[in-house]
């Protein structure tokens, strides 16, 4: 388990976006009419992409809209890692995936890129700009390692890509997310072993088929 | 050829996302073909026949996956059905369902529509991890594509109402279990139910519910299409199919693969990751299926068949066929201790055995690291994995145990020499002492 907490200082309100709240609505609907409550956790995330992090009169906010009890939502809030209790970075914030998986490919040193040009972790950098966390598997394992960074995956990183990133945050750019050693997602590096056959994609299996032993009255061509 | 599977019997031919993702692209890939032909077939026949297929679950337990089915009541009475789909991959190891979800989407939305159709819900929910934004951007697109096409939705051209929605959690590993998954899909902590009552009982809203993974249901569309022999035709008796695996780790080039199940586990790394980094004979260890199953040592390794049952009969397990190398350059005890605070970190807190167990076996995980313990304690820490195994509510508190039972009983004179040579780093230890003269 870890602890979590909301933030000592807190903001004096929150107001929704009329574009958050149109994808709140939006959320809303895809539940039965009397389970709102199942859209709590898109909706916290929508506030935390509003606001950058979640506040306390956001979850007083979101608990009146759902009709909840504050404490359910204060409680998921609190539940979920995804969810930022205090204010990060403007720039970025990065998430550095050190379990096993990607720890075997080099996480540590990703980390100390990150311990020496950010500062120490969870906390937000001196300029404001940027702050960083160890996080627990983000199942890129096979382009490890790799961190997210603000939503986007960056894959298959070296401590010299890391760094180029995070000068490239901090001067305003948008670096592309994916894998960063020239390979296209999660292929062999070099090129694929396997789905070279041409038949896969010249249309053949689209053809009309027969569904194999189908029950024979109910057959249709 | 490379591998045992052949390209045309690869069920996602586009994993690596080098084809459209979008529905014209899967369409000319086959999917989507034949659906309604499926569907006329009946409930039944669709249950058996993935059953006869021998599909058995994707998500780590390996349950029938058509037997699951079956579970479901065979009559809807005052309480709709639902299929909820586990796109909650957070398995350490596991990244098999993020490829299907971001590039062959409509397999799985296929896949919905025949699974509910058999088990007659007309509303799936798909849960995705929170933090497969791209992921969830892609399946959101695929599902508004296949609306549009009305191939799902209401008077879709299938004659079955249905709808998909995605849906999504925020950052917590026990979501993965099927409980987990619903109480947190009801706006709830992600902390597991007793069971019974199953979902197929009282599952979402407390209505009939079945949970299944995301490999699970996308492949369920083309194994009717090919047809239940087909996909029974690979793979050693009890283990059909084919199966995504997720190699990761010490290997020259780690990949996702889509490959016969039982496929000998040296011929997948050699050929299609380019062997184990430094060679076949610098390999130490392997974790066969994701973090939550006991590693296996080399020597095991040799002629090893990467499936259910003989990974079980190793004390291991296949799991979501996440396979972890471990070169000789590994630092086991340290690989096993990051684990434990994986699963200190992500125990839910509800169960005390797991709670504070998760957190014990760490903190002597660490000390073992760097071999401040007593031999002793080895004997200790086995002791206490098993008080916190089988002693929780959900599996959270076997898969922290397993690791660690797994280092025990292969590697044990590591952790011996870590705290040997601790010991005699320090020089003044009482025990030490006694043991020179």
């Amino acid at each position: 388990m870890s602890v979590r907490r909301l933030a000592k200082e807190q903001p004096a309100s929150f107001a929704f976006s009329p574009e958050t709240m149109e994808k709140v609505n939006w959320w809303i609907a895809k539940y039965p009419e009397s389970r709102r409550q199942s859209a709590v956790i898109p909706i916290l995330w929508l506030v935390q992409k509003q606001e950058g992090w979640v506040s306390e009169p956001a979850i007083t906010a979101i608990a009146k809209l759902l009709g909840m009890a504050q404490i359910r939502v204060y409680e998921v809030a609190t539940f979920y890692t995804m969810f930022m209790l205090e204010p990060v970075g403007s720039a970025a914030l990065i998430q550095v995936c050190g379990t096993t998986p990607c720890m075997l490919r080099g996480s540590d040193a990703l980390i100390q890129v990150c311990k020496d040009k950010i500062g120490p972790k969870d906390k937000l950098s001196r300029d404001g700009k940027f702050t960083w966390q160890e996080v627990e598997c983000l199942g890129a394992c096979c382009n490890a390692p790799m961190a997210q960074i603000n939503d986007y995956y960056y894959e298959d990183l070296t401590p010299e890509n890391l760094a180029q990133i995070i000068d490239d945050f901090a001067a305003g750019k948008s670096p592309k997310p994916g894998p960063y050693n020239g390979r296209h997602t999660s292929e062999p590096l070099g090129g694929a072993t396997t789905l070279s056959d041409p038949a896969l994609y010249d249309g053949s299996a689209a053809k009309p088929i027969k569904i194999p032993n189908a029950p024979g009255t109910e057959v249709q061509a | 050829m490379v591998g045992i599977l052949e390209d045309k019997d690869r069920i996602f031919t586009n994993l690596y996302g080098f084809h459209d993702w979008g529905l014209e692209g899967a369409k000319k890939r086959g999917a989507w073909n034949g659906t309604k032909d499926i569907l006329s077939c009946g409930r039944d026949w669709i249950i058996t026949n993935v059953k006869n297929s021998g599909l058995r679950g994707r998500g780590g337990a390996g349950f029938s996956t058509g037997m699951k089915w079956s579970f479901m009541p065979k009559e809807v009475k005052d309480r709709p059905h639902y299929l909820v789909v586990n796109a909650d991959e957070s398995e350490p190891g596991t990244c098999k369902d993020r490829e299907i979800m971001r590039h062959d989407p409509h397999l799985l939305i296929e896949g919905c529509l025949i699974a509910s159709f058999s088990m007659q819900a007309h509303a799936c929910y798909i849960y995705l991890r929170g933090e497969y934004i791209q992921e969830r951007e892609r399946l959101e697109a695929a599902v508004k594509q296949a609306y549009e096409a009305k191939l799902i939705g209401k008077n879709n051209i299938h004659g079955w109402d249905f709808d998909v929605y995605v849906h999504h959690g925020a950052g917590a590993y026990i979501c993965g279990e099927e409980t987990a998954l619903l109480e947190s899909l009801e706006g709830k902590k992600g902390q597991p139910r007793l069971k019974p009552p199953f979902p197929a009982g009282a599952g979402l809203y407390g209505c009939p519910t079945t949970v299944n993974n995301v490999e699970s249901i996308a492949v369920v569309g083309t194994i009717l299409r090919r047809g239940a022999a087909w996909f029974a035709g690979f793979g050693a008796p009890n283990n059909a199919g084919t199966k995504l695996f997720c190699i990761s780790g010490h290997v020259e080039r780690p990949c996702n693969v889509e490959e016969a199940m039982s496929i000998p586990f040296r011929q997948l790394v050699e050929d299609h990751c380019g062997g184990i980094r430094g060679g076949w004979g610098n390999l130490k260890a392997v974790i066969p299926g994701g973090s939550s199953v006991p590693m296996i040592p080399a020597e095991q390794c040799e002629n090893l068949a990467m499936d259910f049952d003989t990974l079980r009969n190793l004390k291991s397990g296949l799991g979501t066929a996440a396979v972890i190398v471990m070169d000789k350059s590994t630092d086991l005890v340290r690989a096993i201790a990051r684990l434990s605070y994986f699963y200190k970190h992500e125990s839910c807190g509800q169960c005390t055995p797991c709670r504070e167990g998760t957190g014990w076996m760490w903190r002597v995980m660490e000390r073992m690291v760097k071999g401040d313990a007593d031999p002793s304690e080895i004997d200790t820490l086995l002791e206490v994995t098993t008080q916190v195994e089988g002693h929780t509510i959900c599996a959270l508190g076997d898969a922290a145990a397993w690791p660690i039972q797994g280092l025990i009983r292969h590697f044990r004179h590591e952790i011996e020499d870590r705290i040997a040579q601790y010991r005699s780093s320090k020089g003044n230890f009482a025990g030490h002492s006694v043991a020179a003269e």
